[in-house]
C-alpha cells in the first residue's frame, strides 16, 4: 500500500513537471505500428504523426522522470474528476469504436500516491474528485494509446485522470475554469509529493470524423482534414502554441471547440496548460496529421526552468519538425 | 402465439447500473428495480403467450461514429465496471447473443444504404446499459439477444432506417422479437455527489417533460413521443436526442397502435429512469404530435418513412404505404390530420354521426401519394381530393397495365380497367373520410390520350356517376406523374353534411 501524502510528509525536493505533451490518442497510430501488444496487423499508415511520437520518445529518454500523468477524453465522468486508484491493471483494451484496429493487452502500474494527492488538492480547490478503487476496472483506450505512444516500455507508473463532462454539463467557459483548476491542483500535488512528472494531454484538435472507413483502414489516400475550416483552426491554434501565446489560446478555446468540433472540449489540453501555468514560452510541434479527418498535433512544452541538476535539453526555438498527413 | 416475423413487445428501460448493483441503497433505486422486475415478468409472459424468441436492444450508452455496430459474439463474457459508477461494484456477465440474427440485421442495414457491421471480438466492451438490461430482463439467458450502437451523428432518418433493417431481419427469420430501447428519459446526471436516499431529478424541466412523455406513453402513443423528440431535446436533457425512441417506434409500428404500461419511474443519479412496456394493439390512437422541424430522409432509403407493415419482407423496395408526416402543418395552424388505417375486413366504414375532424386525411386504403400531399382535405362542408389514379394501394400495380415500360416504350393498356380502378380509389378515400361516391359534386378528369381513351373512360364513368349528377370536365394532358392513362380530381360533400341543404344554401 502506498503511503498517503500526509503519511509520507514533505519530500526532500519539491517535485516538478519536467515536460508536458499534447499526445492525442487515435488508436490508428498504435495499429499502424504493429506492437506485440496489439492483436490486429497493419501495413503502416499515419507515419508523420508516428514520427512525431518518435520525437516524444527520444525526449523522454533524455529526461529524468518518475511518473506519467495522463488526462484522457475516453474515460468520461459526470460527477467529478476520477483518478485510477489501484496499483496495477492488466487486461485487454478493445476500442468500442474501432475494435477492428485496437485490441491491446496492457499491463501497467499506477502511482496511487500521486493520484491521491491530486484528488486531495483538487478537493481543496473545490473540485469533486474520486479515486477509482475497483480492481476489475478496464483502463480506457485513450489513456493506453497515449501512454503507449509516448513510452511503450510501460516502465513508469501512470496516473490516469478521467475527463469530467463540465463543458457538456454547463458551458465551454465553465469547463475551461474547471480544467484549469484541476491542472493547478495537479501541479501542486506533483510539487508536494516530490514527483518528477511527465504530463500527457490525450486529445485531438479538430475532431469531426468521417463517418465511413476505407476498406483498408491505413489507406492514406483516404486521409485528409475533414474540412478546410477544421484545418485552418488547427493551424491557428498550433501557431499560438508555437509562439507561446497560450493565454490567447485559452481565450479562443470556446470558439475553437464550437467551430472546429474540437476534442479540447474533453478538457485535456486545458488541464495541461493549467498545470504548466499557462505557458508563455514556445512549444515544439513535433507533428500534425489527420486521422479519419480529425486534426492531431504532437506538441511538447518544456518548462524553461527545470529543477537543478537535470540535464536540461535546450528550449528550442519554435520549430515544426514535421507537418503532414493531408493527402 | 403471435405471428412470426413480428415485434411482439417493446420496452423502454434505463441503463444505469444502480438497480442491478445497489437496489437497496436507495428507495428510489429500489423502485426502479421493482419496475425492472415487472418488465422482466412481462418478457416471460411474451415468451410464454406470444412465443417471443429474441431480444433486440438499442443502447444509448454504446456510442459509434462509423455507422452502427451490432453485437454478434455468441457468448460474450467479461467482468464489466462502469466508468462512472465503479464504486457500486463489478458486473460479471456471460450473455447469449444471436449471431445469425445480428448478421442478418447488419446485412439488412447495409442493403438499405447504411454503414453497419457486426462486432464479435472477445473482450469487446459491451456497454453498461446493455449489460444492465440483459442481466435484469433475461437473467437466465432464456432468450438470445443482440444489441445495437447509437451513432453519435445519426439523426432521425438514419435511426429510423436502422430500425427498419432490424425489422427486415425479424421478418426474414420469422422471429417473434422483443425490442428494447435502453435509454433514460432525461439524461442529466448529478454533477456533485448526492446521498443515494436523496436522489432526485437533477432538473425540474426534465421532470416536467418526463411526466408528459410518460402520460403519452401510457396511452401507447410511442410514435407521438418519437415525433416530439426534437422538441424535448431542445427543452430538456434528452438521452442522445431520444434516438432510442425513434428506433423503437420505427421498429414497432410508427403508428401509435400500441398499449402502454408504465411499470415505474423515478430518479437514477439525477436522470429520469422509466420502465415502459408497449404491446401491439388492435386500434390506434391517431396521431396527435408531429415533428415541427419536418422529417429527414436518409439518402440510403428513399422510403424511410413508410409504415413498416407495408414493406415487403427482406426490405425490398416496393409495397409502399402511406408516407407519414408530409403535408402537415403546425397544430396551432390547423386541426390535426387523420390517418385512417386499412380496415381489417373490406367493409365500408360507418358514416360518423359526429363531426369529422377537419384538415388533411390520409388513408392506407388508397395508393400512396407521389408527393407531399394528403389524399384529401376537408374545408368547411367540402372534401377536396388530391388527384387520384388507378394504382393499387400497397403494391402500386396498375390495373389494365402501365402505359409505358421502364425505358419509356409504349405498352398496350386497358382504359376501362384503369378508369374503374381510379373510381374505386376515389371511393376508398371518400369512405375513409366518412363520405361516399354518391356525394361527389364535381369531377375533373385527365386523360393522356383523348382520342384513344375517351370512349372507354366515358362508359365506365357513366356506369357509376350517371345517377350522381356531379359536374364534370375532361381534359387531355401530355403526361401524368406515373405511367397511367387517367386521373380524377374530385370535390365531394363531407359525410355529415346534408347535400340538399348544401345545394340550396340552407
Ligand atoms: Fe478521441
Amino acid at each position: 500500500m502506498s503511503p498517503t501524502p500526509a503519511q509520507s510528509g514533505q519530500p526532500a525536493q519539491p517535485g516538478t513537471i519536467v515536460a508536458g505533451f499534447l499526445a492525442p490518442h487515435p488508436p490508428h497510430l498504435v495499429y499502424a505500428e504493429n506492437p506485440p501488444q496489439n492483436e490486429p496487423r497493419s501495413e503502416g499508415g499515419w507515419e508523420v504523426l508516428r514520427w512525431g511520437y518518435e520525437q516524444v520518445r527520444q525526449r523522454l529518454e533524455s529526461l529524468a522522470f518518475d511518473t506519467i500523468v495522463v488526462h484522457s477524453p475516453h474515460w468520461k465522468t459526470v460527477t467529478g474528476h476520477h483518478l485510477l486508484g489501484v496499483p496495477r491493471f492488466r487486461s485487454l483494451s478493445v476500442d468500442p469504436i474501432f475494435p477492428n484496429l485496437f485490441r491491446y493487452h496492457y499491463d501497467l502500474s499506477v502511482d496511487v500516491e500521486l493520484a491521491e494527492a491530486i484528488a486531495a488538492e483538487g478537493a481543496d480547490a473545490g473540485l469533486v474528485t474520486e479515486l477509482m478503487r475497483n480492481p476489475d476496472f478496464r483502463v480506457d483506450y485513450g489513456t493506453i494509446v497515449s501512454c503507449h505512444l509516448a513510452r511503450p516500455q510501460w516502465d513508469r507508473p501512470i496516473v490516469g485522470i478521467s475527463s469530467n463532462r463540465a463543458y457538456f454539463s454547463f458551458s465551454n467557459e465553465v469547463g475551461e475554469q474547471e480544467m484549469l483548476a484541476l491542472g493547478r491542483a495537479t501541479r501542486r500535488a506533483i510539487e508536494r509529493t516530490g514527483r518528477r512528472a511527465v504530463l500527457l494531454a490525450s486529445n485531438s484538435l479538430s475532431h469531426r470524423h468521417f463517418t465511413s472507413e476505407p476498406a483498408v483502414p491505413e489507406d492514406m489516400t483516404a486521409e485528409h482534414p475533414y474540412s478546410h475550416n477544421q484545418y485552418r483552426w488547427d493551424m491557428h491554434v498550433i501557431e499560438l502554441m508555437r509562439k507561446g501565446r497560450c493565454r490567447q489560446l485559452l481565450d479562443e478555446m470556446p470558439d475553437f471547440i464550437e467551430q472546429a468540433t474540437s476534442e479540447c472540449k474533453d478538457g485535456s489540453l486545458t488541464w495541461l496548460l493549467g498545470a504548466l501555468g499557462v505557458p508563455d514560452y514556445p512549444a515544439t510541434v513535433h507533428a500534425y496529421g489527420t486521422v479519419i479527418g480529425t486534426g492531431n498535433a504532437v506538441v511538447e512544452w518544456l518548462p524553461p526552468d527545470p529543477a537543478p541538476g537535470v540535464a536540461a535539453p535546450g528550449v528550442a526555438a519554435p520549430s515544426v519538425n514535421a507537418v503532414g498527413g493531408a493527402a | 402465439m403471435s405471428a412470426p416475423g413480428s415485434v411482439v413487445l417493446g420496452l423502454i428501460v434505463p441503463g444505469l447500473p444502480h438497480p442491478l448493483l445497489a437496489p437497496d441503497a436507495s428507495p428510489h433505486w429500489r423502485r426502479i428495480r421493482d419496475a425492472y422486475d415487472q418488465a422482466a415478468a412481462r418478457v416471460r409472459q411474451a415468451v410464454e403467450q406470444d412465443g417471443a424468441d429474441l431480444l433486440v436492444l438499442y443502447s444509448t450508452q454504446w456510442m459509434s461514429v462509423i455507422g452502427h455496430q451490432v453485437q454478434a459474439d455468441p457468448q460474450p463474457v467479461w467482468t464489466h465496471v462502469d466508468p462512472e459508477f465503479h464504486a457500486l461494484g463489478s458486473m460479471s456477465y456471460k450473455l447469449r447473443m444471436d449471431a445469425d440474427y445480428a448478421a442478418a440485421y447488419a446485412a439488412a442495414a447495409r442493403a438499405r444504404g447504411l454503414s453497419c457491421r457486426t462486432v464479435a471480438w472477445p473482450g469487446f466492451p459491451i456497454d453498461t446499459g446493455t449489460v444492465v438490461a440483459l442481466s435484469l430482463l433475461n437473467p437466465d439467458n432464456r432468450l438470445p439477444a443482440t444489441t445495437t450502437s447509437c451513432n453519435m451523428y445519426a439523426d432521425r432518418g438514419e435511426t429510423v432506417v436502422l430500425a427498419k433493417a432490424a425489422r427486415d431481419a425479424i421478418v426474414q427469420g420469422g422471429r417473434r422479437a422483443i425490442a428494447v430501447a435502453v435509454t433514460s428519459l432525461s439524461a442529466r446526471m448529478h454533477t456533485r455527489p448526492v446521498a443515494p436516499a436523496d436522489d432526485h431529478l437533477s432538473s425540474p424541466k426534465d421532470e416536467e417533460w418526463n411526466q408528459k412523455l410518460l402520460e403519452i406513453l401510457s396511452e401507447g402513443r410511442l410514435e407521438d413521443v418519437a415525433q416530439l423528440a426534437r422538441t424535448v431535446a431542445h427543452q430538456a436533457h434528452a438521452d442522445q436526442k431520444m434516438k432510442a425512441i425513434w428506433w423503437l417506434s420505427a421498429l414497432m409500428d410508427q403508428g401509435n397502435r400500441l398499449r402502454g404500461t408504465v411499470h415505474g419511474y423515478g430518479p437514477l443519479w439525477g436522470t429520469g429512469a422509466a420502465l415502459v412496456s408497449l404491446a401491439p394493439a388492435a386500434t390506434e390512437h391517431g396521431q396527435h404530435e408531429f415533428d415541427e422541424d419536418g422529417v429527414e430522409r436518409f439518402l440510403g432509403d428513399a422510403e424511410v418513412l413508410q409504415a413498416p407493415t407495408a414493406r415487403a419482407p427482406g426490405g425490398a423496395p416496393g409495397a409502399p404505404a402511406m408516407e407519414r408526416g408530409l403535408g402537415r402543418a403546425g397544430p396551432s395552424e390547423v386541426p390535426p390530420s387523420v390517418h385512417v388505417p386499412a380496415p381489417a375486413r373490406a367493409t365500408a366504414p360507418a358514416r360518423p354521426s359526429s363531426a369529422i375532424p377537419t384538415g388533411a386525411i390520409h388513408t392506407d386504403t388508397a395508393p400512396r401519394p407521389v408527393g407531399a400531399y394528403p389524399h384529401a382535405r376537408r374545408v368547411g362542408d367540402l372534401l377536396y381530393l388530391s388527384g387520384v389514379g388507378p394504382r393499387q394501394p400497397g403494391t402500386d400495380a396498375i390495373p389494365g397495365g402501365p402505359i409505358r415500360d421502364a425505358q419509356g416504350n409504349p405498352l398496350s393498356y386497358d382504359i376501362v380497367a384503369q378508369t374503374r380502378a381510379c373510381i374505386e380509389n376515389v371511393r376508398r378515400i371518400l369512405e375513409a373520410a366518412g363520405s361516399s361516391l354518391d356525394r361527389v359534386l364535381d369531377v375533373t378528369a385527365f386523360l393522356v390520350d383523348m382520342d384513344r381513351d375517351f370512349a372507354g373512360y366515358n362508359q365506365v364513368y357513366g356506369e357509376v356517376f350517371a345517377s350522381v349528377g356531379a359536374t364534370r370536365t375532361t381534359l387531355a394532358v401530355r403526361a401524368l406523374p406515373t405511367p397511367i392513362a387517367v386521373e380524377l380530381k374530385v370535390i365531394a360533400a363531407a359525410g355529415d353534411v346534408d347535400v340538399q341543404k348544401l345545394a340550396t344554401g340552407g
